[in-house]
């Protein structure tokens, strides 16, 4: 018997009503203020201008990249973390585990911050890097990318890795005792038990490194036709005085990533096993 | 010493295994015992899934001690396991190609296995559709196809509806003997053992408590466990819901 299905017996306190409606409000109400004081009739002419078009392909861009970044990077950090093959996770492990979890909590501006540190302009690494190798500290759209990867990726870390451990574990054991080696097991039975998994990681990671800002901006800064990210734009345009153009910009961003989000609906809840 | 030897000792935080037996080459074992008591734990041991703190196993007098893709060991759990993402062909042919052989050889060979099992219209059809008693048929196919040494079922019958029961138990047992190796089944009913098992093993608390023949057991129970195993009763019911 489920919980739920026992029959209230007390009625809900009227005062917990207000306040649930009231949080609600606040969460369902900005978003109806954008739809309603949305400029439709100028809708086209502020989305087709140059730099609106120009932050969106960059937008698009640069979260696929730090997608296709996250998969290369975050799928071997999922399976050690999910410690595949063997389930057993050791300090080590959960010590790794927390350090994925810093860019979730850290305010994406410290963020930021410590990419600077780290490979701006004189920074940890870009310095020796500088002088042993002569590579310039990232700019442009690469360092955009370095930012919506580092904020995004452990997203698609922990969907990934929540997917591997509600895989039956026995799949792999049948898979070896017909004679798969590991690296076989990982490809042909392991990575394909987990498919939806990462399709929702994934999912979970561009719609995340699409909506990025503060850790960008801090990092790669503002720069228009280059590192000027959709959200950049908006919030330039809100700086600037132009409302319209801001809302206008965010409802594409909102339907870019209602899509995104729509075309993985049915993973987000993990496949029953049959 | 041809057949199988083992002697397995497995600590497992607060449950401690520690059996030993043999099978004669050929020879069919059957394991039962209350809920909890290692049965699983047991055939985990045989297949390389489960690190041993002592003891060894050997097949036909070789040493049972590599990882489980080199060990020539079949498991069928009770829930076929069948690659969901693989039709019912792609499974059976699973083995064979990752034993080496070409796709169209795993193919023709899996299509073989699954001539001899009464399945072969199953061929392009995903696990997801199948049966229980379809299901196991292709998950005994997929473990016989890679001519393994020794064959290990975990209740093999145990999700089966009633009706289809029956059917499967015989085939099962049909394909066990015409196998020839040594098989160790895991079984919670006495008509299990009974169609399929010639020596029974029971084991309680991990530690093997009588060894015989279902008549010896029949005849001279040595626990209260034994006495309404053999008389019928399923004591081990509800069957455990998984490994």
């Amino acid at each position: 018997m489920s919980r739920s299905s026992l029959a209230p017996v007390t009625r809900t306190p009227r005062p917990l009503v207000v306040l649930a409606v009231a949080g609600l409000l606040l969460l369902v109400g900005p978003l109806l203020a954008i739809v309603l004081r949305a400029p439709w009739p100028l809708m086209l002419e502020i989305v087709s201008r140059e730099s609106a078009l120009n932050a969106l392909g960059i937008s698009l861009g640069t979260a696929a990249a730090a997608t296709g970044l996250s998969l290369l990077l975050g799928l071997p950090l999922s399976l050690l973390l999910a410690g595949a093959p063997s389930g057993r996770s050791s300090l080590s492990v959960r010590i790794v585990r927390s350090f994925v979890t810093v860019p979730v909590v850290l305010p994406p501006v410290v963020g930021g911050v410590a990419l600077v540190a780290l490979l701006g302009e004189g920074g940890l690494v870009s310095q020796p890097l500088a002088d042993w190798f002569g590579l310039a500290p990232p700019t442009s759209a690469v360092a955009v990318v370095l930012a919506q990867t580092f904020v995004a990726m452990p997203f698609l870390v922990f969907a990934i890795e929540g997917a591997i451990r509600g895989a039956d574990r026995r799949f792999d054991l049948v898979a070896a005792t017909l004679g798969s080696t590991p690296s076989r097991r990982l490809v042909r039975v392991t990575l394909p038990l987990i498919a939806p998994g990462i399709a929702a990681g994934a999912a979970l990671c561009f719609a995340r490194a699409l909506g990025e800002y503060g850790a960008t901006v801090t990092f790669a800064t503002s720069i228009p036709g280059i590192t000027q990210t959709l959200p950049m734009a908006i919030y330039g345009e809100l700086a600037l005085g132009d409302r319209d153009a801001a809302i206008a910009l965010s409802l594409v961003l909102i339907a870019v990533s209602v899509v995104v989000l729509l075309a993985f609906r049915d993973r987000w809840v993990p496949q029953v096993a049959r | 010493m041809t057949g199988l030897t083992a002697t397995l000792r497995v600590r497992r935080e607060e449950f401690a295994l520690d059996v030993e037996f043999s099978v004669p080459a050929g020879g069919v074992l059957g394991v039962i015992g209350p809920n909890g008591a290692g049965k699983s734990t047991l055939l985990l041991a045989i297949a390389g899934a489960i690190e041993l703190e002592g003891g060894a196993v050997s097949i036909d007098g070789v040493a049972l001690d590599a990882e489980p893709e080199r060990r020539g060991v079949g498991v069928v759990f009770q829930d076929a396991l069948l690659f969901p993402h693989l039709t019912v062909l792609d499974n059976v042919a699973f083995g064979p190609r990752e034993r080496g052989q070409t796709r169209p050889a795993a193919r023709s060979l899996a299509r073989s296995w699954l001539d001899r099992l009464g399945i072969a219209p199953l061929a392009h059809r995903r696990p997801g559709g199948l049966s229980g008693g379809e299901a196991q048929r292709v998950a005994l196919a997929r473990a016989l196809a890679v001519a393994p040494s020794l064959l290990l079922l975990d209740e093999p019958l145990a999700a089966l509806d009633v009706e289809v029961r029956d059917a499967v138990r015989a085939d099962l047992a049909a394909h066990v003997r015409a196998f020839g190796g040594v098989t160790v089944v895991v079984a919670h009913d006495r008509e299990d053992v009974a169609a399929l098992a010639e020596q029974v093993l029971v084991i309680e608390g991990g530690r093997v408590v009588q060894r015989g023949t279902l008549a010896e057991l029949t005849a001279d129970p040595a626990t209260e466990f034994v006495r309404r195993f053999t008389a019928g009763t399923s004591p081990s019911f509800p069957p455990s819901g998984s490994a």
